[in-house]
């Protein structure tokens, strides 16, 4: 696995007078989270692979704001979004793919009405695309045989009614994809949106995540995807919980997609 | 005397539709007690929104069972209420069976309301065993205790009770036709209450005509029952879910309103030229209330989400945090809003037109913070709802009452946001670090 990565920034771009194809947000999972920052390195080598001519804001980026907003903190979020904005609007970005539905949810759709307009993809939209388009292939084969599960994030499937992409990059793998009994429109959360993530659950007779990670076990699988940093987390601990991590590993499909691609 | 049975359906009749009148008057007054949302948009989209989910019951087959059956007992409703036309022409005229001249389309209209008749009395059946026997977990939650379950059951009885009505009176007036009774012509075809009607056989005409204007006058007295019973039911849905399916939110589910008064502020921060210490205008508003922590602050259409509720639990069987034992009932939200927005509406009725303080709200009173901080905002509920509701709207509104207005927030979102606030990262670490990860290994 090579560790070199290439990731410009949008500011030495712009020194440079070059405009990229496409910004990478990261989100502050992608950031800052030990987990997540795996998947967001699998997914700048898939882009370096590609060739793609991307650059991310760095230093420059700043929370997404979701989390304040599902708080019901609308000024701290609008606060985000404005200066994220100011900053997006002033190099020029047309086009975001980030590999977070929940900032993805927030810059596509609360945005644009704050003066934020961009085309925005979820990570597993772009590496649909590119693999449509050609600019990735797979010769596949690690994980045949593998049973596969996929958990739909909320703010990817129903929020966004974004079901098939990630299903697609799955079947490129040449593995068994396995349906939970939950799945696309009645997908069952992990439990961390909303803030969550951040905070005790409520009394109850359960956490959410050892309810959904339950559901992925009634499948077998070899590998639960997720295409979200916080269902990530979310699974993993109820992996961890259900003392299987020896045996199931749960995956970001974009690190399944690099792992296969041998990066 | 000739006229009496005329006079007296016409009072029934008029008082029925009177009262009727009066409920949707207060309905539309507690409506409007909500905040003004501009949603005449997209017109055509929203006629087939409400032609596809309202008519055409799009979500309610998402679980076959209870889809299917509801379907049969909506189309009998609907269209036996074609009969009922006759039965008010017949009241207020003195005919019988004034439509019986369609002749062969006639016999047909009458057959297949039987048919549908008799298949609204097996569905009915099915129901009540499904929440009295089968005891589905959905209609046994704690916000079904006492009234919406004992609701739940009277609707079906009515529903059975005036089918039977309807069958009875099919039967004895087959009986009559047969015996050559004079007024009643020969006209309708029976293909379910010809079965019914050998139980009738060696009646008097006397007899047989008295239990056909019973089951008659049962039949319609009980219509016009059941319609000024809607009010006080679940069943409002039969009519509000048409408006709400209409005014249901064409935007991603994911996309939660902006709050303009917000923005408004965050402009004039982010404005450099802007003076803060400048004294609000004279005419400025007074500063907005942020979120909801009673009804008048919801917007119309969550109260109309709320009157049209069914409470049949598809959203709280789905919600995450209701399954692992959590407080939050996507319904109970709904049901809540309701209970208070009548509340309201009483006291508004009780002092000839003004709300007077009554000490309550919405919050704490109806609605725990525990509920509300139990939502992971997943969107289950909206999407399971069959006509469009949006519980999770009300869920956030008054989240931001807490946040914005009360600063009451569990202490570990507090300590989020502040992160956020300070390191634009929802965890304590430096946004000059961001990048820290392209440069690890
Ligand atoms: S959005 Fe909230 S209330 Fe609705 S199903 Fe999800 S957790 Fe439950
Ligand atoms: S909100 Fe919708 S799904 Fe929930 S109980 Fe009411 S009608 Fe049923």
């Amino acid at each position: 696995m090579s560790n070199e990565i290439n990731v410009p920034t949008m500011a030495s771009l712009f020194a440079e007078g070059k405009e990229p194809e496409v910004l990478f947000w990261v989100g502050c999972a992608g950031s800052f989270d030990d987990r997540a920052k795996k998947i967001t390195k699998a997914f700048v080598r898939l882009l370096n692979k590609a060739g793609i001519n991307f650059a991310v804001l760095g230093t420059e980026e700043s929370c997404s704001g979701d989390p304040a907003k599902r708080v019901g903190n609308e000024f701290l979020f609008q606060m985000q979004a404005v200066t994220n904005i100011e900053i997006l609007n002033g190099y020029g970005v047309k086009k975001i793919v980030t590999a977070c539905p929940h900032c993805f949810n927030t810059i596509k759709n609360e945005y644009p009405e704050l003066g934020g307009n961009y085309e925005v993809l979820h990570h597993t939209q772009f590496l649909k695309q590119l693999f449509e388009e050609g600019r990735l292939s797979l010769e596949g084969g690690s994980f045949k045989g593998k049973r596969i599960t996929y958990h739909d994030p909320c703010y990817l499937g129903r929020a966004n009614d974004v079901y098939e992409a990630p299903r697609e990059l799955i079947r490129k793998l040449d593995a068994e994809l396995v349906e939970m009994k939950n799945c696309k429109k009645r997908g069952l959360c992990c439990g961390a949106g909303g803030a969550q993530m951040f905070k005790e659950p409520e009394k109850g007779d359960k956490d959410v995540n050892i309810e959904r990670t339950e559901q992925a076990l009634e499948t077998r699988p070899d590998i639960i995807a997720a295409a979200c940093p916080f269902c990530n987390t979310m699974m993993t601990d109820g992996i961890k919980n259900k003392e299987k991590e020896a045996s199931i590993a749960v995956m970001d499909i974009t690190e399944l997609l690099a792992r296969a691609a041998d990066l | 005397m000739e006229y009496l049975q005329n006079i007296l359906f016409a009072i029934a009749l008029v008082l029925g539709i009177a009262f009727f009148t009066r409920n949707v008057r207060r309905l539309a007054r507690n409506i409007k007690l909500g905040k003004e949302v501009d949603l005449s948009d997209n017109a055509s989209t929203r006629w087939r929104n409400m032609a596809m989910i309202a008519l055409g019951q799009s979500k309610m087959v998402v679980r076959p069972v209870a889809g299917i059956m509801h379907v049969i007992v909506y189309l009998g409703f609907i269209i036996i209420n074609i009969e009922v036309l006759e039965i008010i022409i017949d009241g207020l005229l003195g005919t019988h069976r004034v439509f019986a001249f369609m002749g062969g389309f006639y016999d047909f209209l009458i057959a297949s309301f039987e048919v549908l008749a008799l298949l609204v009395i097996v569905a009915v059946i099915v129901f009540w065993l499904r929440r009295n026997i089968i005891r589905l977990q959905r209609f046994i939650k704690p916000e079904m205790k006492g009234w919406p379950e004992k609701d739940g059951n009277l609707i079906l009885y009515i529903e059975l009770v005036l089918m039977i009505l309807f069958l009875t009176m099919n039967a004895s007036d087959l009986q009559l036709q047969q015996l050559g009774a004079p007024h009643y012509n020969e006209a309708g075809a029976f293909p379910v209450s010809q079965f019914i009607a050998p139980l009738f056989e060696g009646l008097s005409i006397g007899t047989l005509v008295l239990i056909e204007r019973s089951a008659w006058w049962l039949h319609i007295l009980g219509i016009l029952f059941f319609l000024n019973y809607l009010y006080y039911s679940k069943h409002l849905h039969i009519l509000l879910a048409f408006p709400n399916t209409y005014y249901g939110s064409l935007n991603p589910k994911g996309q939660f309103a902006n709050l303009e008064s917000v923005t408004r502020e965050v402009r004039l921060m982010m404005d450099p030229s802007a003076d803060p210490y400048a004294a609000p205008a004279e005419d400025a508003p007074p500063p907005e209330k942020f979120g909801a922590s009673d009804v008048m602050d919801l917007k119309w259409i969550q109260l109309l989400n709320a009157y049209s509720c069914t409470e049949c639990g598809r959203c709280t069987s789905e919600c995450p945090a209701n399954q692992t034992g959590k407080k939050l009932s996507p319904r109970k939200i709904m049901m809540d809003t309701r209970d208070r927005l009548e509340e309201v509406g009483r006291n508004i009725t009780a002092n000839k037109g003004n709300f007077v303080e009554d000490g309550k709200q919405l919050l704490d009173d109806y609605i725990s913070r525990e509920e509300l901080w139990a939502c992971t905002s997943c969107n289950a509920c909206v999407e399971a709802c069959p006509i469009s509701i949006d519980p999770l709207s009300i869920i956030m509104d008054m989240r931001q009452y807490l946040v914005m207005e009360q600063s009451a927030a569990p202490s570990d979102l507090n300590s989020m946001m502040g992160n956020i606030e300070n390191n634009g990262a929802p965890w304590p670490f430096n946004q000059m670090d961001r990048l820290n990860w392209a440069s690890e290994s």
